[in-house]
């Protein structure tokens, strides 16, 4: 009974979810078809311009290779077929002069790379960026005045990961509320142990039993969406892929959410530590307050940290993966036999980054909930009573 | 320099959808799963108490059983013990009455012995005497046949009588 009722429970969720996807994708085939969704290879965006492409004149740059895979784009190259680039084309959303224009990255597919005035750089300082296009093609010095809003690899990649957190997540909840004061199953027990872990040896040993309450939403959204979105940056082809967690945008953004959760939660306890730290010489906070400039510097380099470090170790982690990949190119472009060879190295070496990845995965995940649990502990502490 | 520079637009719609994301979940899913979890964790602790507890009165009653056996089995015993002095008194009791009796009914037998031995002895020392007497007679008769004996024997008594 249990069991096929869990088992109809995952055929149901992962029906719906195919579902979901199918409209989506048939969606979006059927609003870029007049688009040139398949781009002839020599017509791509990345095929004609600029000398630092990966792909440009047969010549393989490994460099490049790797920049594109590792940074935001906007357009989702799926596959490469023969001559035939399969790229997913998404909206960009641009701010112009108090003026929102809205259309599919698809046309930019044309011999200047322009629509609308609007110019994606192939090359130069700007590479990847939307700027404004001159008369002949070329950018024009007001290009800062372009506010890019687009939906572009990386949104439309935490929209998904966001969409199936959301789906996993209510579900899981309906199931406590159907399964009500019984063991759980399916679902429930994959995840249950991290949502414990994350209430007991994070939030509890860190924050204390009786403030924890009130952050265990940010601690596990932040949680589960880091370690969602790391294993989903480790899957090679498309849905995956996108570098979301190795983006610093989206580092920037939780670092950011943490610090002013952290600062609005800080008590008086907190504050006065920070202007008036005990425990260290007078001469160190008068007549030149010394201690509480480092203080003050502290409470940026916290969130500073977590930003840097979840970026860093994620985009490392697929620089690495991507440079195993290059080097079987770089040998296979000096010979054939020699690519085969250096590719069981590199493989091997691959097989081992991934599993090295899917604990750096988890671990930069615990890390930075860990970290932002001390900040809010740190902030709402008591001071002893002597 | 792509790498480190954050984008404005990717910084708007992650702050838009992580704040959607912290609400929805926390909402939806967190509230829900957090409260479940705390309830069944709660429901289980009770469980393991009144288990605990079920075994503490199991045990007290056991040892009130085993107490109570125990003073049923004293009882037992005492009574045992009781009806057995009661049995024994009665038997020595009845042995030493049946004993008094028998020696009273050996004494009034003996004394009924007597009583029949003296008349016996008395009938025939009566019966002695008559034969004393007949056979007396008899001989007198005989003796005091002839006269001359008679006078020999009267001389004879005389003598006797002289010397006393």
């Amino acid at each position: 009974m249990t069991t096929n009722n869990s088992r109809s429970f995952l055929f149901r969720f992962l029906a719906s979810g195919l579902l979901v996807w199918a409209v989506f994708v048939t969606g979006l085939f059927a609003a870029v078809q007049d688009h040139t969704m398949l781009v002839p290879a020599n017509d791509s965006a990345f095929e004609q311009h600029g000398k630092s492409d990966s792909r440009s004149e047969g010549k393989f740059n490994a460099g490049a290779m790797i920049m594109e895979h590792v940074v935001d784009n906007h357009e989702w190259h799926v596959a490469e077929i023969g001559s035939l680039h399969l790229t997913i084309p998404l909206p960009v959303i641009l701010l112009y002069n108090g003026k929102l224009y809205t259309f599919l990255s698809s046309r930019f597919h044309n011999a200047a790379h322009s629509y609308l005035g609007f110019k994606l750089e192939q090359g130069g300082p700007h590479k990847g960026k939307i700027v404004r296009a001159g008369q002949y093609g070329h950018a024009v010095q007001d290009a800062h005045k372009v506010y890019d809003f687009s939906i572009t690899k990386t949104v439309f990649a935490i929209l998904l990961s966001s969409f199936l957190l959301v789906l996993i997540f209510v579900s899981m909840a309906r199931a406590y509320t159907r399964n009500r004061g019984k063991a759980p199953s399916g679902l429930q027990s994959l995840l249950e142990p991290l949502v414990i872990f994350i209430r007991d040896d994070i939030a509890k040993s860190s924050i204390g039993e009786k403030k924890y309450e009130k952050f265990m939403p940010f601690l596990l959204t932040v949680f589960f969406f880091i370690f969602f979105n790391n294993l989903f940056g480790l899957v090679p082809f498309f849905p995956g892929g996108a570098n979301v967690t190795g983006n610093i945008a989206v580092t920037l953004v939780m670092a950011v959410f943490t610090f002013v959760i952290t600062t609005i939660n800080g008590n008086k306890h907190y504050w006065i530590d920070i202007v008036n730290t005990p425990g260290v010489p007078w001469w160190l906070k008068f007549p030149v307050p010394l201690m509480p400039v480092v203080e003050i510097i502290g409470i940026i380099t916290k969130p500073f940290v977590l930003m840097i470090r979840l970026f860093a170790n994620i985009t490392a982690g697929h620089i690495i993966v991507l440079g195993f990949v290059s080097l079987i190119f770089i040998f296979g472009a000096i010979s054939a036999a020699l690519g085969i060879g250096v590719s069981v190295v590199s493989v091997a070496f691959m097989i081992f980054m991934y599993l090295l990845e899917l604990l750096v995965a988890f671990i930069q995940a615990y890390v930075f909930t860990l970290l932002s649990a001390l900040y809010f502990g740190l902030a709402t502490m008591e001071p002893e009573h002597h | 320099m792509e790498l480190i520079t954050p984008g404005l637009g990717l910084i708007f719609w992650m702050t838009l959808s992580f704040f959607l994301l912290v609400y929805v979940l926390g909402k939806f899913a967190w509230k829900p799963i957090l409260q479940m979890l705390h309830e069944r964790e709660t429901s289980i602790h009770e469980a393991l108490n009144a288990a605990n507890q079920a075994r503490e009165d199991m045990k007290e009653l056991k040892f009130s059983n085993e107490q109570l056996l125990q003073e049923a089995k004293n009882e037992r015993d005492a009574l045992l013990n009781e009806a057995r002095k009661v049995r024994d008194k009665l038997l020595e009791e009845s042995r030493i009455k049946a004993s008094e009796e028998a020696s009273r009914i050996v004494e009034a037998a003996k004394a009924s012995i007597h009583n029949e031995k003296m008349a016996a002895m008395t009938e025939l020392k009566i019966q002695i005497a008559e034969n004393s007497l007949t056979l007396a007679r008899i001989i007198l008769q005989r003796e005091l046949e002839d006269p001359r004996k008679q006078e020999e024997y009267v001389q004879k008594l005389i003598k006797e009588v002289k010397f006393n």
